[in-house]
């Protein structure tokens, strides 16, 4: 289920510092993310994959090079247009969830939209349909403390797809979870995958990567290895 | 194989469908790769071997006779033996360590890549096992089964990573060195 470019990377450099001390968090990456590809980007901690996603979400700019969504250039815009484009068209996900702690889970869900502008009726129906979506619509009124790790990590997702986003970028998703936590953020991601949204997550975990369509290895700020997965045909290969 | 179609006769005599149904509800979505000619195979082989006795039953009317197996003694006597064995199975980690070691030995091919293609191998052996264990309908004790796939996979992966590390770390200190 995939198709045309959704997202993409050209020469992309992120440096920090200078002189002997320059850093090259991102090296000279270039990208394209075709739409409803599930791409996992995986590397070790300082291998600059985190930092990578946040150029391609528009939350940091590039030292050099360009980032495009769906065929329009995003890192030259002004921080206006940039916070509004985030807003429209992606969604993120973090480790530590990121929810306001005073907010219920469906206030967290539709605050963007109602920040946006949307009637609070509309928001809220939509909000209420995205948690029934990721298993908590009976949580809907509970506070983020009330709920568990796992239960808050899809409350966040339940979020990034309030938007109806043209790409989901997730950043460790299950780094603070447990094992069965990370096994309903699992199912989720699987869920979205066969749905068609595209996606990019940046992990260590091998088992959010082997959701994934698509693994990129990173080391040192550029790609090591790109490979698309296809199916063995068999569950443990043979002769092992 | 041989000791599992022993076993999964323990219970009571079996037509031979009989126990390739039991053994594929038991290893659930990997027991779609099981070769169905394989268990008859081994019922023959068990036969020759004491292990396994039959006699054809009276089939109905419409329908051909049919045999049953069963254990003899000496059959259920490697049946107890099997159960108290302790036998592991091996992941041969040996072979693909000595290669990479072999491969920056000789400079034949970069060591770093061949741990990128074994990873990607493993993650799309890791993927698919995943899958399957999502899968709501899966049955929970096959779904044990695959769990198990799962987490030896995600060890491997893990090694792969620390021998990632080793053989960058590596190459770049030759590479200081030569300089």
């Amino acid at each position: 289920m995939t198709g045309s470019t959704v997202l993409a990377a050209r020469g992309l450099n992120k440096w920090y510092g200078r002189d002997s001390g320059l850093v090259r968090a991102v090296d000279e990456v270039d990208l394209d993310v075709p739409a409803g590809q599930a791409v996992a980007i995986m590397g070790p901690s300082g291998c600059g994959k985190s930092s990578l996603l946040h150029l391609l979400g528009g939350l940091q700019r590039p030292s050099d090079g360009e980032v495009w969504l769906a065929g329009r250039r995003i890192d030259t815009l002004s921080e206006g247009a940039l916070a509004r484009l985030r807003r429209d068209s992606v969604g993120f996900v973090f480790q530590s969830f990121h929810l306001m702690d005073e907010l219920t889970a469906v206030e967290n869900v539709e605050l963007a939209a109602l920040l946006a502008g949307q009637s609070p009726r509309r928001a809220r129906r939509r909000a209420l349909e995205l948690l029934d979506r990721v298993g908590l619509a009976d949580r809907a009124t509970h506070l983020p403390s009330a709920l568990s790790g796992g239960q808050r990590q899809r409350v966040a997702i339940a979020r990034a797809l309030s938007n109806e986003p043209l790409v989901v970028l997730a950043d460790e998703p299950t780094g603070n979870l447990d094992s069965a936590a990370t096994v309903e953020v699992l199912r989720l991601f699987e869920e979205l995958r066969v749905a068609g949204q595209t996606l990019v997550v940046v992990t260590h975990d091998a088992r959010i990567a082997a959701v994934a369509d698509r693994v990129i290895s990173m080391r040192d700020g550029s790609f090591a290895d790109d490979s698309w997965l296809a199916g063995t045909g068999t569950i443990y290969g043979g002769g092992r | 194989m041989q000791d599992v179609v022993l076993a999964m006769l323990a219970k009571e005599p079996a037509y031979g469908y009989e126990l390739r149904s039991r053994m594929r509800g038991a290893l659930g979505p990997l027991g779609e790769a099981m070769n169905d000619g394989q268990i008859y195979v081994t019922l023959t082989r068990l036969t020759k071997a004491g292990l396994v006795t039959s006699q054809l039953a009276d089939g109905l009317p419409d329908r051909p006779a049919r045999r049953v197996y069963a254990l003899t003694p000496a059959g259920q006597q490697r049946v107890t033996a099997w159960l108290t064995e302790v036998s592991w199975p091996k992941p041969d980690l040996t072979e693909f360590h000595l290669k990479l070691v072999a491969a920056a030995a000789a400079r034949l091919a970069d060591p770093v890549a061949l741990v990128d293609a074994q990873r990607r191998e493993v993650l799309r052996r890791l993927r698919d096992a995943q899958r399957a264990a999502l899968a709501r309908s899966v049955d929970p004790v096959a779904g044990l089964l695959l769990e198990g796939v799962v987490l030896r996979l995600r060890a491997d992966l893990e090694w792969l990573e620390a021998c990632e590390r080793m053989w960058t770390g590596r190459d770049r200190t030759e590479r200081k060195a030569g300089a």
